[in-house]
C-alpha cells in the first residue's frame, strides 16, 4: 500500500472553484485600541478577583456552617454542602471565564498554519524496520527449531494459565443451596421489621402483609441473633415472602395447590423470578403484583401467574397452614427455587 | 360502555349542583346547634353517632353517592358484552374511616366513575362528611374513624418520638416505598394506575389509608400493622417533610431518570460555553496603527 | 498543491521575538534538558495548532470530568470503607440511628452528614461521572456525524469505543459501592444478568460474589475494580487517545486556506492552554455548582440495602437506563430445555444486545471503509448532509438507543403524563423496530434534499426575498450569487461519490470478476450509500451557470440603479474580503 504523499488525495487541481486562500487577517478591537485592551484586561483581573472572593467564602463557609448532629439550616436546606457548592463553583467558574476572555480579547490571535505529515512512515524506514524484524528472527533461529518454540508456546500458555486459576477460589461454587430457602415446616410466618406471628383473624380481606420466616428474628440464650450479617442477607434474598389476604372466592389455585391458603390467605415469594428484584406492588383491587424493577405482573389470585412484563415464570408459592396456636406457618419449604432463572435451574 | 359511563357520570353532576346545594344550605341551617360537635373532633368521633345524623348521612348519601353506590350502598355493576364492569364498589363493611378518607381527601365524588380519584379540594363541610360516614358505617361492621391519639404524634416524648422515627422509617421501607417511592412522591402500578404522592397528606388521612386501603392500595389494618407502627410510620414521614434537604433541589425525589435529564441540560450548558469559547471575537475594519 | 501561506503569520506576535540574555526561566530549562532532553519535542508540540471550533471542545468536557472524578474520588477514599461488615450506625442522621447497617454504607452516611464538604465530594463525584459519559457520547456522535473517524483515525475511534464502555461500566460499579437500597436492587439485578447466561452464568455469579448472592464480598471487590483496575485502564487509554490526537493532529473543517494538508489555528502555548485551561475549570466548577445545587443519588432516604426492600422508580443511571428499557420491553420468553433454563427475557436485552451494540460500534469506521473502499487519509471534516447514509446510520442508532432510554424510565413516564405502563411497554414493542427504520429514510432524504439545496445556491444563488417585476407585468424573485468563499466552503473537499459495482472488478478480458456474496452485499451497500447523493457542481456546470447570471446582469445595466436587490437584504455587506476569518 502506498503512503507517501499521494496518500493525501489530490483535491485542489480537481476542485470546481478554486482555493481562494486563507482572508486577510482582521484586527479585534482590543489589538487597534490601547484603550479597549485596558478595559479587556480590568475585565479579567475583574473575573479573578470575583474567584478570590468566592474562595474566601468557600473558607469561610467551611468554618461557619455546621454539619453533624446539629447542622445549619437556611430556608428549606441544610446550609454546609449549597455553601460550599456555590463558593467552590464560583471560584472555579470565575477562573475559567477569566482565562478564557483572556485568551479570547488579549492574547495574539493570529491563526498559524501546521503543514501535515502522512500517518505512515517513511518506505525506507518500513522496510529498514520490516528487514531488522527479519533479521532478529533469523538471529534467534526461532523458525529453524521449532522445538523451541512450541515448548516454550505451551510453557507460557500453562504458566499464563496459574494465576487464572487462583480466581477459583473467589468463591464455592456449590449451587445447590439455590435451590432451597431457610423455610421448613411449621416455620412461623412473621411480620418484616417487628417479627410478630400472624393469625388468621389479624388479617383483613385486602391486606397485604410483608413478611419473613420467624428464623431471621429467633434469638440465642444470650440474646444473640441466629442469623446475622451477611447469611442473613444471603436468606433474605431467598425467603422473603408476602401474605395477601383475598376473598376466598377470587382465589383461583394452582393444580395440586387446594390446601396451600388458608381462610384465603396466600402466601408467594417476594423475590421476582425475572431478574430478582422484591416485590410487593400490590392492586388489592385486581390482586396483581407489580414489579418496580422492569414492571413484571403477576395474578396472585391465580397461582402467581404472569399477566405482563420480562417475567416468564410464575411466583413461587409457599404452602402455609395454622400451627397449634393459630398462627401462620408454612407447610413446607419452597417446591421450586425462587428468584431469576439460572442455566441449572429444572423448570420443567 | 364508556358513553354510559359518561352520561351517567354527567346526570349525576346534573343533580347535585341543583339539588345538593339547596340541601346543604337547608341542612347546614339546621344543624347549626350541631357545631360544637364539629369543633371538637374527639369528643365527636366518640360519641356515637345518632340517628339525626345517620338520617342526615342518608339524605346526602341518596343525593350525592348513591348514583355509583347504590341507595343503600351496596354497590352498581355494570354489564356488557365483555363481562363486568363495576361502576361504584359495595360500602357494605368499609366504615366511617374509609369515608372520612375518600370525602376528607376530596377523592369522592369521583369526576368520572373507572378512573382513579385524586385527591382534591373536598366538596362537602366537616358535618356533612361525618353524616355520611356515620350512615355508611351503619351498613355493616368496618374500621370507625381514628381517635387523634391513634394518629397524633404530638403527644411524644422526645426520646419516644427518636425511636418511633427509626421504627417507622424501617416499617415504611418495607411496605410503603415499594409503591409510594423512598421519598413519599409516589410511582406507577399497572395500567395506568398510580401510588398518589403523600408529600401533603395528614397523619389522620395516612392512618385511615393504611386501615381502609383505599381504591386498589392494600389494607394495613390493626392486625397487619399495629396502631403503635402506623404511628411510627407516621412520625417518620413527618420527620422527612421536616428535615431539611442535605444535597440542595431534590429534583423531584423521583431517582436516576431526573438525575439523568439535569446531566443533559448540563452538558448542553458546557456545550454553550464551549461554543463561546470557540467563537470568534469581535473584529474591527480598522488597522493596527504600527508605532515605529 | 500550494497553500497562499503569505497572508499567514507563522508567529502569532506582532513583532519577531528578540533573543534575550540568559534569564533564569532559561537557565531552569536549561538544566531540565540537559538531563531529559525535552526541548526537541517541546519545540514541535508547544506550538500544535488548535482548530478553532465548538464541536472540538466536547472531548474536552470528557477529559475534564475525569480529572474530576480523579480529584474528587481519592478525596472520598480516605472516608470511604469498602466493607460489609455490619455495624450498628450511631451517626447524626437521627432516622437511621440505631439500625444495622454495612460499614460501606454507614460510611457513606458519615462522608454525607459527618464531613464538612463530604456531601459535596459525593455529590460532584457523581454528577462528573454523569457528565463525563455524557459528554463522551456526544463528542462520539461529533466524530462520527463529521466523518472524524476515517483512516488514520480509526484506531483512535476504537479506543474512544473502549473509554466509553469502560466509563460505563466504572460509573455502574461506582453505584453500586454505598450499598444503599436502589445500589443494591442494582447489584442484585446484575446477579440475575449473570445467572441468565447459559453454562457459566451461575458460576460466574458465585465467583463474583464469593457464593450467594449478596454474601460479603461484592463491594470490596467492586471497590477495587472502581478505584484500580478500571481508572488504570481508563487513564492508560485516555493518555493513547491523546497521543494520538497530537500525531495525527486535528481534523478540520474545509475552508479558504484549510486543506487537505495543513491544519489551521490557533496554537496550543499561549491560546489553546488558556483556552482549555480554562475550560478545565469551567467544568470544575460546574460540577461543583451542580453538587452544591441538585441533589443527586440521597443515600440516606433509601435506607441501608436490604435484599426485602425495594422502592418504586427504581432506575439506573441513565446510561444503564438503555439496556434496562430493552429488559423492560422484552417479552417473557423462557427455554426449559433437558432440565435447564435458558431465559432468553434477560439474556438477549443485557448481555447479547449491548455486546451486539458495542460490536457495531467499534466496527462503524471499517465497514464504512470496506464499503467504499477508499484507503486514502482524511483530514477534512464533511458535513453531516454530504454523507446522508453515514448520518441516517447513526440517527437510526441514536433512535434506537432513545426509545430503548425512554423504556427505561417508562414508569416515572407513566406517572409524570398520566399514561399507562403497559401500553407505553406495548407502543415501544412496535417502535423499536419501526422507529430507527422511519428515521433512517427520514433523515437520508433530508440530507439529500439539504444537498440538493447547497447545488442550487452554487448554481442559480441564493433567494434573496427580492421580487422583480419585467416590463411585461411577471414576477420572479431575484437570485444573487453566493460569495465566493461562501461558494468554496461548499464544495471544498468534496469528491463525486463512486458507487463500487461488480462490474467496476472486471478483468481486461471483459469477463466480470467472480461476484461472491460478500461483493454483492459490498455493491448493495455502496449504492445504498452513495447512488442517490446530489454531486457537487463540476467546473463546466458552474461556469454555464455564471453565464447565466452575468447575462441577466447585462439586461439590468440599463437600469438607473443595480437591481442586484442589495440594498433591501443587506447582503452588500458580505463581500468575501469582509466576512471574517473562519
Amino acid at each position: 500500500m502506498s503512503h507517501d504523499e499521494s496518500n493525501l488525495p489530490v483535491l485542489d487541481a480537481e476542485e470546481p472553484i478554486p482555493n481562494p486562500g486563507l482572508p486577510e487577517h482582521q484586527w479585534r478591537p482590543t489589538d487597534v485600541d490601547e484603550k479597549m485592551a485596558r478595559r479587556a484586561e480590568r475585565q479579567v483581573a475583574a473575573w479573578f478577583g470575583l474567584s478570590m472572593v468566592c474562595a474566601v467564602l468557600f473558607f469561610v463557609s467551611y468554618f461557619v456552617f455546621a454539619v453533624g448532629d446539629d447542622p445549619s439550616t437556611f430556608l428549606h436546606f441544610r446550609t454546609s454542602n449549597m455553601a460550599l457548592g456555590l463558593c467552590m463553583g464560583g471560584a472555579f467558574l470565575f477562573i475559567g471565564i477569566g482565562i478564557i476572555h483572556w485568551a479570547r480579547k488579549l492574547m495574539a490571535d493570529h491563526e498559524i498554519v501546521e503543514l501535515r505529515h502522512p500517518a505512515a512512515s517513511s518506505e525506507e524506514d518500513r522496510e529498514a524496520t520490516v528487514q531488522i524484524l527479519q533479521l532478529g528472527l533469523e538471529e534467534s533461529g526461532i523458525a529453524r527449531r521449532p522445538l523451541i518454540r512450541n515448548t516454550l508456546l505451551g510453557a507460557i500458555g500453562l504458566a499464563g494459565l496459574s494465576p487464572i486459576l487462583l480466581l477459583r477460589d473467589l468463591g464455592p461454587l456449590d449451587i445447590s443451596v439455590l435451590k432451597h430457602t431457610i423455610w421448613d415446616k411449621g416455620m412461623r410466618v412473621v411480620r418484616d421489621v417487628v417479627g410478630t406471628p400472624i393469625k388468621v383473624a389479624d388479617l383483613e380481606v385486602g391486606d397485604l402483609v410483608n413478611a419473613q420466616p420467624a428464623a431471621f428474628f429467633e434469638t440465642d440464650e444470650d440474646g444473640e441473633p441466629l442469623v446475622e450479617g451477611a447469611q442473613l442477607q444471603v436468606e433474605k434474598a431467598k425467603a422473603s415472602v408476602i401474605l395477601l389476604r383475598m376473598d376466598p372466592a377470587d382465589n383461583k389455585p394452582g393444580p395440586g395447590r387446594d390446601d396451600w391458603a388458608v381462610d384465603g390467605i396466600v402466601c408467594y415469594s417476594k423475590i421476582c423470578t425475572h431478574v430478582g428484584c422484591p416485590i410487593s406492588l400490590n392492586e388489592r383491587t385486581t390482586h396483581h403484583l407489580l414489579c418496580p424493577c422492569h414492571q413484571s405482573t403477576f395474578d396472585l389470585a391465580d397461582a402467581g401467574k404472569v399477566v405482563f412484563g420480562p417475567a416468564a415464570r410464575a411466583l413461587p408459592q409457599l404452602p402455609l397452614m395454622e400451627d397449634a396456636e393459630g398462627y401462620l406457618v408454612a407447610q413446607r419449604d419452597f417446591t421450586e427455587p425462587v428468584g431469576p432463572s439460572f442455566w441449572e435451574r429444572d423448570s420443567q | 360502555m364508556r358513553f354510559l359511563n359518561r352520561s351517567v357520570g354527567r346526570l349525576s353532576r346534573h343533580r347535585r349542583s341543583r339539588l345538593a346545594g339547596l340541601l346543604v344550605m337547608a341542612l347546614g341551617l339546621l344543624a347549626m346547634g350541631g357545631l360544637y360537635a364539629a369543633f371538637a373532633p374527639a369528643q365527636a368521633e366518640e360519641t356515637t353517632s345518632t340517628d339525626a345524623q345517620v338520617a342526615q348521612g342518608r339524605e346526602l348519601f341518596t343525593v350525592n353517592c348513591s348514583t355509583c353506590h347504590g341507595l343503600n350502598g351496596e354497590g352498581i355493576k355494570l354489564t356488557d358484552g365483555d363481562g363486568e364492569d363495576q361502576m361504584g364498589p359495595s360500602l357494605v363493611g368499609v366504615g366511617a374511616a374509609a369515608v372520612d378518607f375518600q370525602i376528607g381527601t376530596g377523592r369522592m365524588p369521583l369526576t368520572q366513575p373507572g378512573q382513579q380519584g385524586p385527591a382534591k379540594q373536598t366538596v362537602f363541610t366537616d358535618e356533612e362528611r361525618e353524616a355520611i360516614a356515620a350512615f355508611v358505617a351503619t351498613l355493616g361492621p368496618g374500621p370507625a374513624i381514628p381517635n387523634e391519639e391513634d394518629y397524633s404524634t404530638a403527644g411524644m416524648s422526645d426520646e419516644e418520638r427518636e425511636k418511633a422515627v427509626v421504627l417507622g422509617g424501617q416499617i415504611f421501607l418495607a411496605n410503603c416505598t415499594a409503591c409510594h417511592n423512598f421519598d413519599g412522591a409516589g410511582g406507577a402500578m399497572p395500567r395506568g394506575g398510580y401510588a398518589p404522592s403523600i408529600h401533603d397528606t395528614s397523619p389522620k388521612h395516612i392512618y385511615e389509608a393504611l386501615l381502609t386501603g383505599p381504591g386498589p392500595m392494600d389494607k394495613f389494618s390493626n392486625g397487619n400493622i399495629s396502631s403503635d407502627d402506623k404511628r411510627a410510620v407516621i412520625a417518620y414521614i413527618e420527620s422527612i417533610r421536616e428535615e431539611p434537604e442535605a444535597g440542595g433541589f431534590g429534583l423531584g425525589a423521583v431517582g436516576p431518570v431526573a438525575e439523568g435529564l439535569f446531566t443533559w441540560l448540563g452538558i448542553a450548558v458546557l456545550v454553550g460555553i464551549a461554543t463561546w469559547i470557540a467563537a470568534h471575537t469581535t473584529r474591527t475594519s480598522k488597522k493596527k496603527v504600527e508605532e515605529a | 498543491m500550494s497553500i497562499d501561506t503569505s497572508k499567514v503569520a507563522d508567529s502569532n506576535r506582532d513583532e519577531p521575538a528578540t533573543a534575550k540574555g540568559p534569564s533564569k526561566v532559561g537557565a531552569a530549562a536549561g538544566w531540565a534538558d540537559d538531563r531529559l532532553g525535552l526541548a526537541g519535542v517541546m519545540r514541535k508540540n508547544l506550538r500544535k495548532v488548535f482548530p478553532d471550533h465548538w464541536s472540538f471542545m466536547l472531548g474536552e468536557i470528557a477529559l475534564w470530568s475525569f480529572v474530576v472524578l480523579l480529584i474528587t474520588g481519592t478525596l472520598l477514599t480516605f472516608w470511604f470503607r469498602p466493607s460489609m461488615s455490619e455495624v450498628l450506625y450511631e451517626g447524626s442522621y437521627s432516622q437511621l440511628r440505631g439500625i444495622h447497617m454495612s460499614e460501606a454504607y454507614a460510611s457513606s452516611l458519615h462522608i454525607s452528614f459527618d464531613v464538612r464538604g463530604g456531601l459535596l465530594l459525593r455529590q460532584m463525584h457523581h454528577w462528573a461521572a454523569m457528565l463525563f459519559v455524557a459528554a463522551m457520547m456526544v463528542h462520539m456522535l461529533r466524530v462520527f456525524f463529521t466523518g472524524a473517524f476515517r483512516k488514520p483515525r480509526e484506531l483512535n475511534w476504537v479506543i474512544g469505543s473502549l473509554l466509553l464502555l469502560l466509563g460505563t461500566l466504572e460509573g455502574f460499579t461506582g453505584y453500586s459501592l454505598p450499598d444503599d437500597l436502589l445500589s443494591g436492587t442494582g447489584i442484585r439485578a446484575a446477579d440475575g444478568f449473570m445467572k441468565s447466561m447459559p453454562v457459566i452464568g451461575t458460576y460466574m455469579s458465585f465467583l463474583l460474589f464469593g457464593g450467594e448472592f449478596p454474601g460479603e464480598s461484592i463491594i470490596p471487590r467492586l471497590y477495587a475494580i472502581h478505584i484500580l483496575l478500571i481508572p488504570g485502564i481508563l487513564l492508560a487509554l485516555v493518555a493513547a487517545h491523546m497521543l494520538l490526537l497530537v500525531y495525527h493532529k486535528h481534523t478540520q473543517w474545509p475552508g479558504p486556506g484549510r486543506t487537505q494538508e495543513n491544519v489551521v489555528g490557533y496554537p496550543m502555548l499561549p491560546v489553546y492552554m488558556a483556552k482549555a485551561g480554562g475550560f478545565f475549570f469551567v467544568v470544575f466548577g460546574m460540577t461543583a455548582l451542580m453538587g452544591g445545587l441538585l441533589t443527586i443519588n440521597p443515600v440516606w432516604k433509601f435506607g441501608p440495602y436490604d435484599p426485602s426492600k425495594v422502592t418504586a422508580g427504581s432506575q439506573p443511571d441513565w446510561y444503564m437506563g438503555w439496556p434496562d428499557g430493552a429488559l423492560r420491553i422484552m417479552p417473557g420468553w423462557e427455554t426449559h430445555i433437558w432440565h435447564h433454563t435458558i431465559s432468553w427475557n434477560v439474556f438477549l436485552p443485557i448481555i447479547v444486545l449491548p455486546g451486539v451494540m458495542f460490536t457495531i460500534l467499534l466496527l462503524l469506521p471499517f465497514i464504512e471503509a470496506w464499503i467504499t473502499g477508499d484507503k486514502r487519509d482524511h483530514h477534512l471534516l464533511e458535513r453531516p448532509r454530504n454523507a446522508p447514509t453515514r448520518t441516517a446510520t447513526m440517527v437510526a442508532l441514536m433512535t434506537f438507543y432513545g426509545i430503548l432510554w425512554e423504556a427505561g424510565g417508562n414508569d416515572i413516564i407513566a406517572t409524570t403524563f398520566h399514561l399507562s405502563i403497559n401500553q407505553i411497554t406495548y407502543i415501544n414493542r412496535v417502535l423499536i423496530f419501526v422507529g430507527p427504520l422511519v428515521a433512517f429514510l427520514i433523515t437520508r432524504r433530508w440530507c439529500i434534499s439539504l444537498q440538493r439545496h447547497d447545488k442550487e445556491m452554487l448554481l442559480h444563488g441564493y433567494e434573496s426575498g427580492v421580487i422583480m417585476r419585467s416590463p411585461e407585468g411577471g414576477y420572479s424573485e431575484r437570485h444573487l450569487p453566493v460569495s465566493e468563499e461562501h461558494a468554496y466552503r461548499l464544495v471544498a473537499g468534496r469528491e463525486p461519490d463512486e458507487v463500487y459495482s461488480i462490474e467496476s472488478d472486471a478483468d481486461e478480458n471483459g469477463v466480470a470478476a467472480r461476484g461472491t456474496r460478500l461483493q454483492n452485499l459490498r455493491a448493495q451497500l455502496s449504492a445504498l450509500n452513495y447512488a442517490d447523493n446530489v454531486q457537487p457542481p463540476t467546473a463546466e456546470e458552474l461556469e454555464e451557470a455564471h453565464d447565466h447570471v452575468d447575462h441577466e446582469l447585462e439586461l439590468q445595466s440599463s437600469l438607473a440603479h443595480p437591481a442586484d436587490g442589495h440594498q433591501f437584504d443587506g447582503h452588500n455587506l458580505h463581500d468575501a474580503d469582509e466576512e471574517p476569518l473562519r
